[in-house]
């Protein structure tokens, strides 16, 4: 999943589970059903399981450019001199 | 949420928060139903008032006991404990409390209910202080949730009185 879609994924999780909840307890309490409010909630988080936890294609169509390995030939990476360091007393 | 594992946790957590909070919104949404209650008991007739062998006195009664109990459930009752007590005081306790007879309503259709019946629980007092008694007889209940706090009320009568003698 490429950055964008991680993103995406984040947001809809948890608008889909707070959309899921607010929707359990009005639906529950308008119909004094507990049992309304639990199942219409667990059936929001099986929504949402299915929507963001798979790695659907739709998230991908973002991906990052990777540097092309013909043009990374050309710049090598620098060296790191070790350095002798006289410590002080 | 660069990984399925990441993913799933991250859902399970927040999911599990989110059932925390609908929880607590419907125990609070208990606080706006309109609760009244209403309770009588007659008793029906002194059985025996008797003193035991090894020194107690025990009173044997028969009670008519008619409640309306239905306006305490809401959609977040599980079920309503109720039971009658007799209170009385003596020169040893300022307060005796001696459970007579209890119920479990478990819904809102058994919540209006009349019953004649003898003490389900004996009636006994730590002493000899029962002849000529004067009681109340109180009804307390225990709503409990669903989910939320579970809390107790009672109705107090008074009134009631034991014989003299033993009988």
């Amino acid at each position: 999943m490429d950055w964008q879609g991680q993103k995406v994924v984040e947001q809809l999780m948890q608008i889909l589970l707070v959309i899921s909840g607010v929707v359990a307890v009005v639906v529950g309490y308008a119909t004094e059903s507990f049992r309304a409010m639990m199942l219409i909630y667990a059936g929001g988080v099986v929504l949402a399981t299915l929507i963001t936890v798979p790695n659907w294609p739709f998230y991908n169509h973002h991906p990052l450019k990777w540097l092309d390995p013909s043009e990374a030939e050309k710049h090598p990476k620098p060296q790191v001199v070790a350095k002798k360091r006289f410590s002080k007393k | 949420m660069h990984s399925f594992g990441y993913r799933a946790n991250a859902l399970l957590t927040f999911s599990v928060t989110a059932l925390a909070f609908i929880c607590a919104i419907a125990s609070f949404s208990d606080k706006f139903s309109n609760q009244n209650p209403s309770a009588e008991i007659q008793i029906l007739n002194i059985n025996r008032l008797k003193k035991q062998s090894y020194g107690n006195d025990e009173v044997s009664l028969t009670l008519d006991i008619s409640a309306d109990l239905q306006s305490l459930f809401t959609w977040n009752t599980k079920q309503v404990f109720a039971f009658v007590a007799a209170e009385y005081e003596t020169s040893k306790n300022s307060l005796n409390q001696v459970s007579l007879w209890d119920v479990i309503i478990p819904d809102k259709e058994h919540a209006k209910f009349r019953i004649q019946t003898s003490n389900k629980y004996r009636f006994i007092d730590q002493g000899h202080n029962l002849r000529g008694r004067e009681f109340n007889l109180t009804l307390h209940w225990h709503v409990m949730p669903k989910t939320g706090k579970m809390f107790a009320d009672k109705i107090v009568m008074p009134g009631y009185s034991l014989p003299d003698a033993y009988k």
